[in-house]
């Protein structure tokens, strides 16, 4: 078995709540990647077509929201197609290790990036051992 | 060593048949096919949307993450190639650092056939919000004609 410290965890939280109150509107979960570092927790998403405005980042009772309103650049009539852009929406509950009031995001070229950086009590702390 | 695994090469066989049918329209739509996978499914990557008015064909491909500087397009006749590469993860994460890993990144190429001939001359492609819109003119030849009917 891996030995790791799991000092912050997201877990994906089901949304089936979303599905049935909201049926109209549809949307897709984008691909994240989610990586621990020295300093917290790291989460990037593809969100192809969606600008800066029209994304939505929020905490909610340690609950992480990501949704983004994703829009075609190209203008004309459609000859072939391959995907469709629909809006993004995806949750991810959150460990009360992450300190809130810290997070960070940022979007370039369709990735998100949000940083969730732990709480000073669950940052590793190396104790000093003394020799007599 | 590689390991022989008779379940992923049958996976592999179900998709590419998927994707043979969904050629000729037997798929509902296309909209849940968004992610940037190449290497990790049997896709052809990046995909595109083709559109295109009386004067030009639009290229749009689903590039996120795709640094603009990588990307290299090259247009013959009616044939446009798209490359580039998308970056990863920063190298430095060990693997165990992982929570989740969905996203996937390297090197792309695909060329499209192009329904019409085209002006290479007067290409343009821009880049926003991880979609490539490549902009082709028509040829001359290919736009349409308004043809006028004579009374006699």
């Amino acid at each position: 078995m891996a030995e790791r410290t799991v000092a912050a965890c997201a877990q994906e939280k089901a949304t089936s709540s979303r599905e049935e109150t909201r049926s109209q509107e549809r949307y897709i979960t984008p691909p994240v990647d989610i990586y621990e570092t020295t300093n917290g927790l790291v989460v990037t998403a593809d969100l192809p077509g969606v600008a800066k405005e029209s994304l939505d980042v929020r905490v909610e009772n340690n609950l992480l929201t990501i949704r983004g309103k994703a829009a075609h650049a190209a203008p004309g009539g459609p000859v072939y197609r391959e995907y469709g852009l629909v809006n993004f929406f995806r949750q991810f509950e959150l460990n009360e290790k992450v300190d809130q009031s810290k997070i960070s995001a940022e979007v370039k070229d369709g990735v998100l990036t949000l940083n969730l950086p732990k709480a000073e009590e669950a940052k590793p702390r190396k104790i000093e051992v003394k020799a007599e | 060593m590689a390991e022989w695994n008779h379940f992923s090469d049958v996976e592999a066989l179900r998709r590419e048949i998927g994707r043979a049918f969904e050629d000729f329209g037997f798929e509902q739509g296309p909209s849940h096919r968004v992610a940037f996978l190449p290497g990790r499914e049997p896709r052809r990557y990046p995909l595109v949307n083709l559109l295109e008015d009386k004067d030009h064909i639009y290229v749009e491909a689903l590039t996120p993450g795709v640094d603009p500087k990588s990307i290299n397009l090259t247009a013959m006749q009616n044939r446009l190639t798209l490359a580039g590469e998308k970056s990863g993860i920063p190298g430095d994460i060990k693997p165990e650092a992982f929570h989740r890993n969905e996203r996937a990144s390297g090197k792309f190429v695909r060329t499209i056939d192009l329904p019409v001939e085209i002006d290479e001359t007067g290409i343009q492609a821009e880049y926003k919000n991880g979609l490539l819109v490549v902009i082709l003119p028509k040829a001359e030849k290919a736009k349409p004609k308004q043809i006028s009917v004579k009374i006699a």
